[in-house]
């Protein structure tokens, strides 16, 4: 693999609708990064629960289940014509509560209402009209570091999932 | 699901029950709405043999969550992309809805210093040591080296949801083209809410380099995306560590 070299820092900021209220310095370039051919893995091959007192793990949802009933707040207008409107089961977020409520006729949605949404925030969306979504862009790096867990779209892979069932059997 | 969930609680005392409760319900949540499973709610409601007034609380919810996606994202979020009738196919939010489900589970049974994973949908609460500053170091995975990772988040009372190019090929389409979206080959939102960094992360990534716009736009949330020619967008508030 040949190694990359000069990696540079861009720092732009994407203009939207509102006006430049404040100017920022770019930061200084990155050092150049090399891509290492031979670096030992971590611990656990890229993903490992950190091993705890009270740590356990389960295994992948496909047995049958031992049916246990979710607590539902959810109301349902009674009907006899398939048509009606439900309300959802109110989620608890930490910016605030989330329940939708949906008409039904004859079996087919015809409106969602949002009763509530944590971003009906009156102070967020007067934020988001004079900020700019400042963005910074680098050259991807790699690295070795002391990590809880992993994310990553590779997680699909049944070859991934069996080497982590095992890293997690070798935990507890 | 076909989903690897694990859970991590620092918290002594927590009963063993708080983790039976929470991994029953992923069970319960997978014979509900996996498409894989024929007589699952979702399957029998896509097939027209359940009528939506006898389906459970959470299954409308998730329906309706699919449509208030769409309008969020202005139909990057596409539930229907593969429904010719016309029917929602809510499996693209199932997975970071349940494990958030299962986290809340974990709080009412007192935990409050955990961290829940589930395939790389992650929520985190309180700190890896209970009492402590510190925050839970979350690596993104790095998408060619799979020892490595690209950048490490440190975050508590966060979610984390990683969307992407699968290994064995599967691609997610920009559903106003059909076309693979192939700008970006990974985009992790981190939001409040596992819910919607999920949906979001899937809807940004359709969207290319634009969605890591769209998701800085939004409030409460944050963005890394790796594109396919090896930069990295973040937005400026990402929680590195």
């Amino acid at each position: 693999m040949i190694p990359k070299r000069g990696a540079i820092a861009l720092f732009f900021t994407i203009a939207g609708l509102a006006l430049l209220l404040s100017f920022k310095t770019p930061t200084t370039p990155t050092t150049m990064l090399t891509f290492s051919e031979t670096a030992a893995p971590t611990s656990g091959s890229g993903g490992a629960v950190a091993a705890a007192d009270a740590t356990t793990a389960a295994g992948a949802a496909s047995a049958a289940a031992s049916t246990s009933s979710t607590s539902s707040t959810a109301t349902q207008a009674s009907t006899t014509s398939g048509s009606g409107t439900y309300t959802g089961t109110a989620v608890q977020t930490r910016y605030g509560t989330v329940q939708v409520q949906i008409t039904v006729e004859s079996g087919k949605i015809t409106n969602v209402q949002m009763l509530a949404y944590p971003s009906d925030n009156p102070h967020s969306s007067q934020i988001s009209q004079y900020a700019l979504p400042t963005l910074i862009s680098e050259t991807l790096q790699a690295q070795n570091a002391q990590i809880s867990a992993v994310s990553g779209a590779t997680f699909t892979s049944q070859g991934y999932l069996s080497s982590l069932q095992s890293a997690l059997d070798q935990v507890a | 699901m076909g989903t690897m969930v694990s859970f991590d609680v620092r918290d002594p005392g927590v009963p063993r029950q708080a983790i039976e409760r929470a991994v029953a319900h992923l069970h319960d949540v997978d014979r509900r709405f996996s498409p894989y499973k024929e007589d699952s709610e979702v399957s029998r409601l896509m097939r027209g043999q359940l009528r939506f007034e006898d389906a459970s609380a959470d299954v409308l919810w998730i329906m309706g969550l699919c449509d208030e996606l769409a309008r969020l994202t202005d139909g990057y979020f596409d539930a229907r992309r593969f429904r010719p009738d016309g029917l929602p196919d809510p499996t693209g939010v199932v997975k970071g809805w349940a494990v958030e489900e299962a986290a809340f589970i974990l709080l009412d049974e007192g935990a409050t210093n955990f961290l829940v994973n589930g395939g790389g949908d992650i929520v985190t609460r309180g700190s890896p040591v209970p009492g402590s500053e510190e925050r839970w170091r979350i690596g993104i995975q790095h998408p060619t080296e799979r020892d490595k990772i690209a950048v490490v988040l440190a975050v508590r009372d966060s979610a984390v949801a990683t969307s992407g190019t699968y290994e064995r090929g599967e691609h997610v389409v920009d559903p106003h083209t059909g076309l693979p979206a192939t700008e970006l080959v990974s985009l992790t939102v981190v939001g409040s809410s596992l819910t919607y960094a999920d949906a979001f992360a899937t809807a940004a990534f359709a969207m290319g380099r634009k969605g890591v716009e769209w998701l800085a736009n939004l409030p409460d949330v944050e963005a890394f995306a790796i594109t396919s020619d090896d930069l990295t967008i973040s937005t400026e508030g990402l929680p590195r560590a």
